[in-house]
């Protein structure tokens, strides 16, 4: 079922929380809402629910407008930040609970509650109470518990945010095969980028109440469509300077932008990714603005790259990170002056919100 | 006659200074042996003299005649039979009456956020301080016939003053807070998720009521409920005033204990007392039993709740 959002908007008092989001959902996507703490995104996702009312905007599945029914009546699944299980029940009374409110025969709840409890790998637990689990066996009894009387929407609010990192990861894995296998359409929310990259079909970026950007992990990462997605997504060197001409000028160094053309300058910043950017011994040409000198402070491993921390003249600090082999080749020695040259530089005029 | 209702206070203030326990306690270790000697013999002797000894005396002085003069004394009563029915109709109600008031009270200062919420929360504590005879005196303020609304019940044939429905109004205002006091706390622990995910799951609303939040609360709700129906069968002072002790119809169990004492029947006064003093102590089991529960109820609500915290966002 597609879920479509139409100029959604929600105040906590004085403080905007969904600022006219709009978003399409197609059916059976699984999709991530990404954003830092106070983004919003769980609002939305609460509102999608029916569990919260928002103040101004429609909610629609498929085509039928819902924002005023309530969630009782809208037959999602949602899988609470904490589980929610019920405390005084047993695994398979919490799976049936959904099925027992809705009155179904007791033969279709003992079967359908013994599927689900065979798709989370808990056949055995089934007698057990939430307090007698670990972490990871509630958060799946939890979605067992949701997807229960077969909902055509499953939402899930920081589905991971209570689990160490181990388990974390197999779940990841294990949500991204369940969704393969019934295909539900599903939102989820994280604050986590790599959490929404590794498990998302698309992810929706979120800030301040409004939704930043849309795309599939590779876009969103390839192309960041504002400084603050480009800023959320990881370690990024940032670069303060102007725009002229068709020339950007940032810290020092000069790159083409063609898309302001006109002489008068605009202030800009240039973001780089510490992956972007290269290190080489000796300047091509030191007067050509496509390079940087800079004072190494620091090398170090971590995994597979080499990360390289760097002060410019100004005493801005860069980051870099070469491949091991790279790393190697140059041998590079803290206090020695290196040039840094940048692969991919991306500049925003400020008339963008930061 | 009634210790459940005077341990109360002294028990809250315990379990909010548990938290300052573990500091006290060593403390307390540090003390000199003689201190702690003097110290405890002291609250034994206080106990004994005021706890202990009053209570056997009771008995001493029901059973001095033996059994069948015992028997003859309760039983063979008519007036004392009707105290004991009066006092069987009127605690069932006022209980009744006080868990709905109780659970919908201890609802909505739980769940909800509004202007007022303080006061009505300190308001329901006001017939804890408000003594009872003050208590009875308003009602038939209200509802007598020279209040404000006995002339108008009056004219519809409604008696209230001076009858069983002003018996149970009183006993159900001065028993008021007992319900909604043991719920607050474990309903403000416990949160609202799992009421969440009840109506996320399709539930109505009456069906999480009974389905998630009853079972969640009940070991509470039971240990509130002993304690109001212990204080409503021995509730004295507001029914004094109400129930015009006639005798033979409006006079409850305590009443007639009052009456029998004064009218120098003594031995039959403390015949029907041993009544009372034996629900006193059937009360004390019950809740020790109830209160075990309840606080493990409490202590696991925290627990999720804490839990929640920690795990909470970044």
């Amino acid at each position: 079922m597609s879920v479509s959002i139409e100029n959604l908007s929600k105040r906590f008092g004085g403080f905007a929380a969904l600022n006219g989001v709009n978003l399409e959902i197609p059916g059976g996507e699984l999709i991530a809402l990404l954003g830092p703490s106070g983004s919003g995104k769980t609002t939305l996702l609460r509102i999608i629910a029916g569990l919260e009312t928002a103040d101004g905007g429609i909610v629609r599945y498929q085509d039928e407008d819902v924002t005023g029914r309530p969630v009782r009546e809208r037959n999602v699944g949602f899988v609470f930040q904490h589980y929610a299980l019920f405390r005084h029940m047993t695994v398979f009374e919490n799976i049936a609970f959904g099925l027992r409110v809705r009155r179904r025969p007791a033969a279709e709840v003992d079967r359908r509650v013994g599927e689900l409890l065979e798709l989370i790998q808990l056949s055995s637990l089934g007698r057990r109470y939430p307090s007698q689990l670990s972490g990871g066996q509630r958060q799946r009894v939890a979605l067992a518990r949701a997807l229960a009387a077969e909902p055509k929407l499953l939402l899930l609010d920081e589905p991971f945010g209570a689990l160490d990192a181990k388990v974390r990861q197999e779940l990841r894995s294990w949500l991204r095969r369940l969704h393969r296998e019934i295909h539900v359409t599903s939102i989820f929310v994280t604050h986590d980028q790599e959490e929404a990259f590794e498990v998302a079909d698309r992810v929706v970026v979120m800030n301040k109440g409004r939704i930043e950007q849309v795309g599939t992990p590779q876009e969103v990462f390839d192309h960041p469509a504002t400084p603050f997605v480009m800023d959320f997504l990881g370690n990024v060197n940032v670069f303060h300077g102007r725009v002229e001409a068709g020339q950007a000028h940032v810290g020092g160094m000069s790159v083409d932008y063609p898309a302001h053309a006109s002489d008068d300058a605009r202030p800009a910043t240039a973001y780089v990714r510490p992956h972007e950017l290269d290190i080489v011994r000796a300047s091509t040409d030191g007067t050509d603005g496509s390079n940087l000198a800079a004072l190494v402070v620091r090398v170090h491993a971590i995994g597979p790259t080499v990360r390289v921390l760097l002060e410019d003249p100004q005493g801005e600090v860069l980051l870099v990170d070469l491949a091991r082999e790279r790393a190697s080749e140059l041998d590079l020695a803290p206090g020695e002056t290196v040039w840094v040259a940048p692969r991919k530089v991306r500049v925003f005029l400020h008339d963008f919100q930061i | 006659m009634s210790s459940a209702p005077v341990s109360r206070p002294l028990q809250r203030s315990a379990a909010k200074a548990a938290v300052g326990s573990v500091a006290a306690s060593r403390i307390a270790r540090e003390d000199p042996a003689a201190v702690r000697w003097l110290l405890t013999g002291l609250a034994l002797l206080v106990v004994g003299v005021l706890v202990v000894v009053p209570v056997a005396n009771v008995f001493w002085q029901a059973f001095r005649g033996g059994l069948g003069a015992y028997w003859r004394a309760i039983a063979g009563d008519p007036d004392t039979l009707a105290a004991i029915r009066l006092t069987l109709t009127v605690a069932p109600i006022a209980v009744a009456a006080n868990t709905i008031f109780g659970l919908a009270a201890a609802w909505t200062i739980a769940r909800f956020r509004f202007p007022g919420r303080a006061f009505l929360t300190s308001l329901i504590d006001l017939p804890f301080s408000v003594s009872p005879v003050v208590a009875g005196l308003s009602l038939v303020l209200l509802f007598g016939l020279q209040g404000y609304l006995g002339p108008w019940l009056r004219a519809h044939g409604w008696k209230i003053i001076f009858a069983t429905p002003g018996i149970v109004i009183a006993t159900a205002f001065v028993t008021f807070p007992f319900v909604a006091r043991e719920l607050i706390p474990t309903m403000e622990a416990l949160g609202d998720e799992e009421e969440m995910a009840a109506v996320s799951l399709g539930a109505s609303g009456w069906q999480t009521f009974r389905r998630v939040t009853l079972p969640n609360v009940k070991w509470g709700l039971l240990y509130g409920l002993i304690l109001c129906n212990a204080r409503a069968m021995g509730e004295f002072g507001a029914v004094y005033v109400v129930s015009g002790r006639i005798t033979g119809q409006t006079d409850t169990i305590p009443l007639r204990v009052e009456k029998l004492f004064q009218e120098y029947k003594t031995p039959e006064s403390f015949a029907v007392a041993s009544l009372l003093t034996m629900l006193a102590l059937v009360t004390l089991v019950l809740k020790v039993f109830f209160e075990e529960r309840r606080r493990r109820e409490l202590a696991d609500a925290a627990r999720m709740e804490s839990a929640a915290e920690e795990g909470g966002r970044p």
